[in-house]
Formats: C-alpha cells, structure tokens, sequence
C-alpha cells in the first residue's frame, strides 16, 4: 500500500480518536485543510507519524489544547472585504430600523476582528443600543482573546484603511484607546456582544436572530457538513433575516437555496423569504 | 477513474509567463489546471481579467467547493489559500506560508493528498523557494513534477528552488509545458 493511503489511515483514525476522546468531531472537516494542520501538529509536537500524534492526543490533553488552538485560529482582519459593509449599510441596514430589537449571531468568531467591526457599525449607525450580537467559537481560548478587546496596535492601523473603504464616518482610532503596543478598544462596544463557547459540529440552535454572518467557516467543511450547519442557520434565521458568508463561498450547493435571495451577490449576503 | 489534475505555481515574473502559457495552450487544455499566482491581499480583478485576454478557455477565481471541470482554469482569491478536494476546491485562511497567501506549498501538498499519480504539478517565474516542498509531495506520492526552463524564466530563484529541492520529471520552457499539458488525455467522465 501506498504511503498516501497509510496516511489516510492514520489521519481518519486520528479524528475519530480526538473526538472519542474529547468529543470534538473533525471527521467532516475538509480534507486539504486538516491534513495540513495535522501535519504542522506533527512538527510542532516533534514526532515522526500520525498514529503517534493520535498517540500523545490521546493521553497528553495539554497537546491536544495546543492542537485544539491551530486549529481555530484564522487570520482576518477588521473590516476584511470592506464592500461588504458598505452594502451592508445600503441594503441591509434600513430593514433593522423597523425591528424594536436586532439579534445578530456571528458564528465562529475566532478572536473577534469581525464581530466588533459589526458592532462599530451598528453603533455608527445609531443602532447599537438595541442590537445584541452573540460571537460564538468552539474554542475557549480564542474566545478569550476576543473578549479582551485587545488588539496589536500595528494590527489596528493597518484596518484603518478598511475601515475607511467600508464607509466609516469617522476614523477607527476613534473606537480604542492606543497604550504601550496594543489598541485597546473602547468598553462601550463589548457591552452588547456575548462571547460564548458553541461548536457548529455538535452544537444546536440557541435563539433566533435576524442576522447569521458565518464568514469564511464553512469553508473548513465538507460539503455533508457544510449543509448540515447552513441548516442550522436557517433554523435559527428568522423568516426574513438576512445569512452573510464570506466572500468565495456560497450557498449554492444548500438543498434549501430556494428559500433565499440575493441581498448581494458579490459580497454574499443572503436573505430568507421562506 | 479520478481525472488528472494539473497544479501551478508562479510568482515575481509569473503573471506573464502564465499568459503566455495559457495562449500557447490556447484550446487544448482538457484537465483542470489550479493555479496559485501570488499577489497582494488587497488585489482586485485587473489580473483575472489579464489572464482572461490571453486564454481560449474559461479562467475564473475559485469559489468554495466548486467542482472542478476540464478544461478549465481556477485562480486561487487573493488572501485566501487554495486547496485540492478530491473533485472539488476549497479555500482556507489559515495564518500565511512564508509570507504567502495564496501558498504554492498549500496548494500543491493538496493535490498530491488527493490526487496522488494523476497530479501533475508545474513550477514557473518567481522570487522565492514557494513550492518547492509541495512539489517534492506531488513527486513522493507519484505525481508528475514540472519545472520551467530557469534560463527562460524571468525570476529564476523558484525553478531554481524546485530543481534543487526536488528530482524532477521534466524541465520544459513555456512552449513545452503548453504541448505536455495539451497532450493530456481528456478525463474520462464517469
């Protein structure tokens, strides 16, 4: 047999053993992606083979941490495709003045960048008082890092410039306070995010909102997967609320695509109608 | 049978000599060919729309989980990486590879994963030693290793890369790797 074949072996043996083990189920995770980190786990960790990842993973929960963090961190930015917010100001903002109260889910928020970006428009916007955004991520330890508000200041004036292509009316350094290396941003904006851990794989609908942005999450999916969590979104969507994924992906392939139109085609902001 | 794949990867010198690539191919590409060009996170469509005026065949920028079709040409998105799926395309931002996002390595260590002896992949134009590692895999698990011809190529430093790091299959200029990649047999369809 092949080295390629041992290896999808050993790689398929490794996920069920992580989530027989701690309950965290990559079996559906895209391939490419997994095979990646699995392998960078193996360097990191400094042993030669799979099944002796799989090995340490089993008994070594402090490895498992490690390789719970590679893979939950993303590398985005605030106010990343910055056209999405300004259509997001034009097409999608005017429906959320006639709701009394907007609930917004970010899912898989990772350390945070879009979901405060979300919550300095809103309040641009003059909507953040009644707007509540929930950021969920799988993992703890990102999801601490979110909460801090803190961000590296050379990391927070590079988003400047996407804050002024999204239509920012002012200038992002309006919204942190600038101390030592870091940005920390202002308290006002984490008084109506809730950070709270929640897994897309094995987690269910918690509450319905008006707005699911899961951007640039499916895309760690197989297709199986990928439908079974745009299914979740649309349980937990309400009957006009409005889905946007990251910008190459789409929802083309979801059984239930009929029951969307497009909000922007481009920057792939759908809302429901059915 | 699973279809052959044909993987890319280019960058200083690199957008150039792929549109000469893809005119020189002009209608006779029957696998799909995935490319991963790198280019600045914030680069818009003015490269898709070069590329397009050199190619007889459709060059789109890949989406999510989009099939892969032959005869056709994917772009890896700008930030984003590009990755083998068996059939399909998947993306991923995962942290930069050396700098890169897209990465050559990414890409290339995917189709050896999934495609193993029906990769095929190809090394053009560039500034750095990107790839070398993914075609080394695409070479391990049986594939097909193509490198462009260092005297032609505009930035030498990533054929040069390649051919050191890798036994290659064939070292071609341009011209060459255009007559290989027509001379492909069409996937059978199933």
């Amino acid at each position: 047999m092949h080295e390629r074949q041992i290896a999808e072996i050993e790689r398929e043996a490794l996920l069920t053993a992580v989530f027989r083990r701690y309950g965290f189920d990559f079996r559906e995770y895209a391939r490419g992606s997994i095979s990646r980190r699995i392998r960078l786990s193996m360097q990191q960790e400094n042993v030669a083979t799979i099944s002796a990842l799989q090995e340490k993973l089993l008994r070594d929960s402090a490895c498992m941490n490690r390789f719970l963090l590679s893979l939950s961190i993303s590398v985005t930015s605030m106010f990343r495709d910055p056209e999405l917010y300004v259509s997001f100001r034009t097409c999608v903002v005017p429906q959320l003045r006639d709701l009394p109260f907007v609930r917004v889910w970010h899912a898989g928020c990772s350390t945070g960048q879009e979901a405060y970006s979300m919550a300095i428009l809103l309040q641009e916007e003059g909507l953040y008082p009644r707007c509540r955004i929930y950021a969920t991520d799988m993992n703890e330890e990102v999801l601490d890092r979110a909460k801090t508000g803190i961000f590296p200041l050379d990391a927070a004036r590079a988003y400047s410039a996407n804050y002024q292509k999204a239509g920012g009316k002012t200038f992002l350094a309006d919204f942190y306070t600038a101390r030592y290396e870091n940005a920390i941003l202002h308290a006002s904006l984490r008084d109506n995010i809730v950070f709270a851990q929640h897994n897309l794989v094995t987690d269910g609908s918690f509450n319905e909102f008006d707005l699911i942005f899961c951007r640039n999450v499916l895309i760690y999916f197989n297709r199986t997967l990928q439908d079974r969590v745009c299914q979740l979104f649309h349980d937990s969507l309400s009957p006009s609320g409005v889905l946007g994924l990251g910008k190459k992906e789409t929802l083309d392939y979801f059984p239930r695509r009929n029951d969307y139109q497009e909000v922007d085609r481009i920057e792939k902001l759908y809302r429901r109608f059915r | 049978m699973v279809p052959h794949g044909v993987v890319l990867g280019a960058s200083r010198g690199g957008t150039g000599a792929l549109a000469r690539l893809l005119t020189s191919l002009g209608g006779g590409l029957m696998a799909p060919l995935v490319v991963a060009l790198h280019r600045a996170a914030e680069s818009d469509e003015m490269l898709l729309e070069f590329l397009r005026k050199s190619a007889a065949v459709p060059v789109t920028e890949a989406l999510d989980k989009e099939p892969l079709l032959p005869g056709c040409v994917y772009l890896a998105p700008a930030d984003y990486h590009l990755l083998i799926e068996e059939d399909r395309l998947a993306l991923s931002v995962d942290p930069p590879v050396c700098w890169a996002r897209p990465s050559i390595d990414v890409l290339f260590e995917s189709a050896a994963d999934s495609w193993g002896e029906q990769a095929i992949g190809v090394i053009l134009s560039g500034g750095n030693a990107d790839g070398a590692a993914g075609l080394a895999r695409i070479k391990e698990y049986g594939g097909l290793a193509v490198v462009q011809e260092p005297s032609e190529a505009e930035c030498a430093i990533m054929p040069e890369a390649s051919l050191r790091a890798v036994q290659v299959d064939k070292t071609l200029r341009l011209e060459e790797i255009a007559v290989l990649l027509s001379g492909i047999r069409a996937p059978q369809l199933r």
